[in-house]
């Protein structure tokens, strides 16, 4: 039962609107930057587009796919209509709005601060301000998930609460949390500056603050990669899910280690102690955990639908997979990229293997194969999934939506695997001109050729993705048969009140955030010489 | 089930969450902040306290050795955004009552035509700081230093005034089709050398750094020749010698000539 249609479909097309730019930004990038294009006259243009991109898909577009696929799942898996429809209206509208006040002065050229920020750099304050702005509508959609939930516990008593819903609500205290540490960090350091109250600013204290954020917000855009994973998946498939215990473990754990492990991105950077770089970098190994607990539960839920299937034997069942159904590729694709984007990122943990590929286009390429690999394909399917319940319309093409999703895998392997050689040979990442007639450079250059096209896959492969969703608005008018989520093995009567609710996990959370960050924020406060002149970003030149 | 305890020792969720929270954090603070540090015994820190305060970034002084004494004089002009910022329309006239000094050679409007170089829109911070160099001996120059002896602090931060008062001179690069040099837009990254527009205009301007449009050209050369030699040393972190001496001479031939570009008949 979906009754707010129409916001669910404004969050999901600006989401995918505003990816088609970025998408169409990071192809150009790749060009310009290969050996296909002579060097860029203007590489302040190529540091433009970089901080539309990034600031586009990180912050809004999976934002936005979170706030939609969240109302979507509030009414689907609690089945009631969702409280608090107009907040919901506002909060679109402060993501709207922040993302336009933020993209104008980027185009503008006087913002190209990268999405990262880089204190000492400062842009436009309009930036900024916008980039909070989406924050803000965003953590109005935070409150709202939490207070349908509230809203639905107290009308059924002791109930197990439904695991997407479960899921959903996690993803969302998982963001605002750990948006707080960027929010911290744009009002307390860089907006005063970007406005002229100060002049100074603690860039130490500012990455500190960032990487608060920086690490665990990949696990709010993963998010509604795994709740698809867990509760359509098995359904779209024909198969049951093998654990629902196991699934609302996973999602409780990201919540608990999500936040406690982002120093490992700052491994070299000088003001934060070699002993919390230690402990970050074994709590991400932590992350492992949930991790490797869904990858079993999937392949087994999976495994149950190839049997259902009739597959049998020890492969047999993967052969009995519908593989004519999109949803099963994105679930294959996603689970290679995730395995490759681990793998790699054990390495980006180590404390001591990280220096080997630190800030090389090594990064890039893992982020990429997380991200838009692993996780967007998974939005994709999402769309997929929900679209015929929005429009009340088929969607008819499965071959092009096969197509698509082939475009995007294979296209997302050719980007990221060349990234991550050129990145072992040092090639630094975040730079718009590189000198492949350098004989240091020039072994570098098939790599980056390889990689660009990559790129240009994917931009097809992108705008393939939305010529669907727009085609499903057109075609026959077909009532979807009614939304149901997967349904586990043994579906949970009762469910221990850890499982149940946030309140123990969201304990552990705040707390190990305060052991973890606690003393390298206090002592970089503490310092009184730790701030340094801002650097105006976008003047006259 | 909702009368369950959850924050209880009875609840084995909790105990079983707590505790290997609790464990894993004494684990790896017992790895990160006792055995990495002692692992690698370093001369100035001995002991555990000293070990763990190191892992906890508590500042400490390290590496105590004497600093090698400074033989030259440097500069000790400390150039922030800001400085000069309040400058008013009386500095500005009596900096132009002050220039009447300087026209020989820097022009009646800032404008030179003598090579020297042009000084009208330049940054009222640049200006002041060479002046405060010359004045200490910092940057040396047979004809500044007699010049520059009997000037106040004021008499500078007016000369700048005035002279950022002044309009400069565009940059003009109108030679359709022909791009700028390499080393002026993108540097030369293998060599460690930022573009000159990053700072200088063009792309953009950095605190202190000059802008160089319209400049003569055999003063730009000569100034990234003695930036290269190290017979000139005013650039206090050293960031313009480390530059010019990556520098080949067509670069600096290039990068000279791109900027002294300008409108026929101006010169």
């Amino acid at each position: 039962m979906l009754t707010n249609k129409r916001l669910v479909l404004a969050h999901f097309w600006l989401a995918f609107g505003t990816f088609g730019l970025a998408l169409l930004l990071g192809a150009w990038q790749m060009y310009v930057r290969s050996p296909l294009s002579p060097a860029i006259d203007d590489p302040e243009l190529y540091y433009r587009s970089v901080t539309a991109h990034g600031t586009i898909m990180g912050y809004v577009f999976p934002t936005l796919v979170a706030m939609g696929f969240g109302y979507a799942i509030t009414e689907l898996a609690l089945s009631k209509p969702l409280v608090g429809r107009r907040w919901a209206w506002a909060g679109f509208g402060l993501v709207l709005v922040g993302a336009v006040m933020a993209m104008v002065p980027v185009a503008l050229g006087r913002a190209s601060v990268l999405y990262t920020f880089y204190p000492p750099m400062v842009g436009d304050a309009f930036y900024y301000i916008g980039v909070v702005l989406v924050v803000v509508g965003s953590w109005i959609w935070v409150a709202l998930m939490s207070i349908n939930l509230g809203i639905w516990k107290r009308e059924n008593p002791g109930k197990p609460v439904p695991l997407a819903m479960f899921a959903n609500v996690a993803g969302s205290y998982l963001w605002g949390w750990t948006a707080v540490g960027a929010a911290l960090e744009l009002l307390f350091q860089i907006i005063p500056v970007a406005v002229g109250l100060k002049t100074t600013i603690d860039a130490g204290l500012a990455r500190v603050f960032f990487s608060w954020t920086l690490h665990a917000i990949v696990y709010f855009w993963l998010m509604p990669a795994y709740i698809a994973f867990y509760t359509i998946i098995p359904r779209a498939i024909g198969g049951r899910l093998y654990s629902d215990t196991m699934a609302r473990i996973s999602f409780v754990l990201f919540l608990v280690v999500a936040m406690p492990i982002g120093i490992h991105h700052l491994f070299a950077d000088p003001q934060v102690g070699s002993g919390f770089k230690v402990i970050h970098s074994v709590f991400t190994a932590i992350v492992a955990i949930p991790t490797l607990l869904t990858v079993f539960t999937i392949c087994a839920s999976v495994e149950i639908a190839g049997r259902l299937r009739g597959g049998t034997g020890l492969w047999g069942w993967i052969r009995a997979l519908p593989w004519d159904n999109p949803l099963m590729l994105a679930v294959t694709f996603s689970f290679i990229m995730l395995g490759f984007g681990g793998a790699g990122g054990i390495i980006n943990m180590s404390y001591q293997l990280d220096s080997t590929i630190h800030n090389t286009q090594w990064i890039t390429g893992h982020f990429h194969l997380i991200f838009p690999g692993a996780i967007v394909i998974m939005y994709f399917a999402i769309a997929y999934d929900l679209w015929p319940h929005l429009t009340d319309r088929a969607l008819e093409s499965l071959g092009l939506m096969r197509l698509q999703l082939w475009l995007w895998f294979v296209g997302m392997i050719l980007l990221t695997f060349p990234w991550h050689y050129v990145g072992i040979l040092g090639m630094p990442r975040r730079m718009a001109v590189y000198d492949y007639t350098n004989p240091a450079v020039a072994p570098q250059a098939l790599s980056v050729v390889a990689s660009a096209i990559g790129g240009f896959i994917l931009a097809a492969s992108g705008i393939l993705f939305i010529a669907i969703l727009a085609r499903g608005h057109r075609t026959r008018r077909a009532p979807a048969p009614s939304y149901r989520f997967s349904v586990a093995l043994h579906e949970p009567k009762t469910i221990p009140i850890a499982l149940n609710g946030f309140a123990l996990w969201l304990a552990l959370m705040v707390g190990l955030t305060v052991v973890n960050y606690g003393y390298p924020i206090a002592q970089l406060m503490a310092l009184d010489d730790t701030s340094v002149p801002a650097i105006r970003i976008g003047g006259p030149r | 089930m909702t009368t369950e305890p959850l924050f209880s020792l009875r609840n084995r969720w909790f105990v079983a969450s707590v505790g290997s929270a609790v464990a894993i954090f004494v684990l790896s603070a017992v790895v990160g902040f006792i055995w990495l540090p002692t692992a690698q015994p370093d001369a100035g820190f001995q002991g555990l306290w000293n070990a763990i305060c190191s892992a906890a970034g508590v500042p400490q002084s390290w590496l105590r050795s004497t600093p090698v004494p400074e033989t030259r004089v440097t500069s000790t002009v400390v150039v922030t955004p800001q400085m000069l910022d309040n400058l008013d329309a009386q500095s500005i006239g009596r900096g132009a009552t002050l220039a009447l000094k300087c026209t020989m050679c820097h022009g009646a409007r800032g404008l030179s035509e003598a090579d020297s170089p042009n000084l009208a829109g330049q940054y009222a911070a640049v200006v002041y700081k060479e002046l405060q160099d010359f004045k200490i001996g910092a940057r040396t120059n047979a004809v500044m230093a007699p010049m520059v002896a009997d000037l106040s602090d004021q008499d500078m931060a007016d000369l700048a005034a005035y002279y950022a008062y002044l309009p400069r001179l565009p940059g003009y690069h109108p030679t359709p089709g022909q791009v700028a040099p390499s080393i002026v837009v993108h540097g030369a990254p293998m060599r460690n050398i930022p573009p000159c527009a990053a700072c200088h205009g063009g792309l953009d301007v950095k605190t202190g750094s000059p802008w160089l449009e319209g400049e003569s050209p055999v003063y730009l050369k000569a100034q990234l020749e003695a930036f290269a030699s190290g017979a000139r040393h005013n650039d206090i972190s050293g960031q313009m010698r480390n530059i010019a001496r990556q520098m080949t001479p067509a670069d600096i031939d290039a990068a000279a000539q791109y900027y002294s570009n300008q409108p026929p008949g101006d010169r």
